[in-house]
């Protein structure tokens, strides 16, 4: 991995790492309502792997987790927080939240609330993408523990026996909300489930950028290159609570720390600091201005942004003027 | 116009449509090389390959699922869930995706999909094999439910199904694949909302849907010709949305309604259609609205017991006569 991509990729990783932050604070303002989950701890599993794709090219589908894939894809941070804050500027004009992200036009193709639910969504993606003859494929994210979801079998089977273009990437972050998953899982290693479908899988280190970016390349060139689905394990960790009405009681203040110093963020800076290719002085200036960024034009964005239009409450319940379901045509 | 079997008229449906457009694709167990359990599908393997007309593992949410995921680019999938008992699995997919994605989105995705399913009480299924679950589809928002009772809506309601951008759940009846009917020569499409009036009267209108609307046909047959009573047939074949306009014109004309339902009665559609009409047209009314439903029971097995529990035309004439008076 070259100099440039390292030191964008680890401006986009504290750029989330920054966003997610100040989503935690404006929740506990109430200015973003419902339920809130962040990804601050998981930036490299996100940004290595989309990075390794063809952002707005490729589709991309994910969970509740979702503001960081989001934005990786091409979305406008400014619309995503405007869609925390139920404005109408916001990408779903409120009508979503913090769950439901959709960036249709940066092929971000939703944020889903069930856990598993994506799981055969995006085997349809791929589907869609064979009939139409593309040469994009899908990448659906998920977390460990929709893997006990009977759609991540049934999913897993069909991309296989279609040989769909999916890509399955699981963020392995040992809990399952405040579950640890040895205590919900009988086996561990996720990427070994996968073997009872025939798709190829590996488990690599989701702490590392560096090492997500190449371990998605080469899933990403088995999937474009037509041998079917692919499953690609990332160790990793969050460093909140599942969702902002989490506890995070369940977890030793030990593992907590130990994970701290893996640290998607600073191993990449330190490694970068080390070789001479960035200096801590450097790093504090971008900082500064991803936090006046968001501060400056992010949060202003949302704030100032109107409530929707009580116009919106019944609009888009079904398609509008669909002449098949009136009668106007035949 | 040409006398054909529902299936047929299923089956002319599938074959246009996947004519048409090149993103029409149907999926479903023992679809494809099996032709289908009621024969839907018959012929398509050969002429449109495996890619277009796809046998599933037994998976029904998951296949559900991926069918909506398709149609996020613009496939068009026919999912046949073999029997709506078996649709129950698919609920996730159809209620928390499928239903939701267009508003969720603010409009971003639409999830233009069709899902047939065949519901009812057949021949001595037993409890997992018999259920009605119409109520449950037509009462989520986001999902248009309808319910063919002739091989002409059959073909017109599916042929628009598959054209519109909204979900569509087509609730079709174990019984009826084997029934004939008139199908218009030319392409038709039959607007998914709506009902018909299956038979004009004046003195009580009955209302039914899909299998009811022949009970409803031969009771009123009964009542004319023994009873003196002129009894107006509406079939509902939109259950969500249902037709407000069409139920209050009809019972404002009779003033008397009688709903018949083969599902149980609780939160059902005769329920909501009562609800309807005192809504819509309350004072109209000479007498209180009955439904004519099924037990509050599992089918059972045995012949006369499962016979039992679901209505027949004998308890469509009884409800009319005692709503007279004349029981």
């Amino acid at each position: 991995m070259d100099s440039d991509l390292k030191k964008k990729l680890l401006r986009e990783m504290l750029f989330a790492r920054r966003f997610e932050e100040r989503c935690y604070e404006a929740y506990v303002e109430r200015k973003i309502g419902g339920f809130l989950h962040l990804y601050s701890g998981e930036e490299a599993c996100a940004m290595g792997v989309i990075e390794a794709a063809q952002a707005g090219h490729d589709y991309v589908i994910t969970s509740y987790r979702d503001h960081v894939h989001a934005i990786k894809c091409g979305m406008d941070p400014k619309v995503v927080m405007a869609e925390l804050y139920a404005k109408e500027t916001g990408c779903c004009k409120g009508l979503g939240g913090s769950m439901h992200i959709f960036g249709v036009e940066n092929r971000f193709m939703g944020g889903y609330a069930l856990v598993g639910g994506p799981f055969p969504l995006a085997a349809g993606i791929a589907k869609g993408i064979k009939m139409k003859g593309g040469d994009e494929i899908c990448i659906c994210f998920l977390g460990d523990a929709a893997n006990n979801q009977g759609t991540f079998h049934e999913s897993l089977n069909m991309a296989k026996i279609w040989n769909l273009p999916v890509l399955y990437v699981c963020e392995n972050n040992l809990y399952g909300i405040g579950t640890r998953i040895d205590r919900s899982t009988a086996v561990v290693d996720q990427y070994k489930r996968v073997s009872g479908y025939n798709i190829p899988s590996e488990q690599v280190d989701g702490q590392d950028v560096e090492i997500v970016y190449d371990a998605a390349q080469k899933a990403i060139e088995h999937v474009r290159s037509g041998k079917g689905p692919y499953f690609l394990e990332l160790m990793t960790y969050r460093y909140r609570g599942h969702s902002m009405s989490d506890s995070n009681a369940y977890r030793e203040k030990e593992e907590e720390r130990m994970w701290s110093k893996r640290d998607p963020i600073i191993t990449l800076l330190d490694r970068l600091i080390e070789a001479g290719e960035i200096t801590k002085d450097e790093y504090k200036a971008v900082d500064a201005k991803i936090l006046a960024e968001i501060e400056n034009e992010v949060i202003r964005f949302a704030e100032e942004s109107p409530e929707p239009s009580m116009d919106l409450l019944n609009k888009y319940v079904l398609t509008e003027n669909d002449s098949y379901a009136s009668g106007g045509s035949s | 116009m040409a006398e054909i079997m529902f299936w047929e008229a299923v089956q002319r449906a599938h074959d246009e449509e996947m004519a048409n457009d090149p993103l029409v694709y149907c999926m479903g167990e023992d679809i494809g090389v099996a032709g289908g359990t009621y024969k839907a599908t018959k012929g398509l393997y050969d002429k449109y390959g495996p890619e277009r007309v796809i046998d599933t593992p037994i998976s029904e949410n998951g296949f559900t699922g991926l069918g909506i995921g398709s149609s996020f680019l613009g496939c068009r999938p026919i999912i046949e869930i073999m029997s709506v008992n078996f649709a129950w699995l698919a609920m996730d997919q159809l209620f928390n995706t499928a239903a939701k994605v267009h508003y969720m989105s603010g409009g971003q995705l639409m999830a233009p999909v069709v899902v047939r399913s065949p519901g009812g009480t057949a021949h001595q299924l037993g409890a997992q094999h018999s259920a009605r679950m119409e109520k449950v589809f037509m009462g989520i928002a986001g999902l248009r439910v309808v319910t063919p009772s002739n091989p002409r809506q059959a073909y017109g309601l599916l042929k628009s199904a598959v054209r519109c951008n909204d979900p569509v759940f087509i609730n079709e009846h174990e019984m009826m694949y084997n029934m004939k009917g008139e199908v218009p020569d030319a392409e038709y499409f039959m607007p998914l909302e709506g009902s018909e009036i299956s038979r004009g009267g004046k003195d009580v209108t009955l209302f039914g849907y899909n299998i009811s609307v022949y009970w409803c046909q031969q009771a009123a047959e009964i009542l004319s010709r023994n009873h003196n009573i002129d009894a107006e047939v509406i079939d509902l074949y939109s259950l969500s949305p249902l037709d407000r306009e069409g139920i209050k014109r009809s019972v404002s004309k009779t003033h008397r309604a009688v709903i018949v339902e083969e599902a149980e009665p609780a939160v059902g559609v005769g329920a909501e259609i009562m609800a309807i009409i005192n809504e819509e047209c309350f004072y109209e009314l000479d007498a209180p609205p009955m439904r004519v439903s099924a037990e509050n029971v599992p089918i059972p097995y045995n012949h006369n017991l499962e016979r039992a529990a679901i209505p027949d035309i004998q308890n469509v004439v009884d409800a009319v006569l005692k709503m007279f008076g004349r029981s």
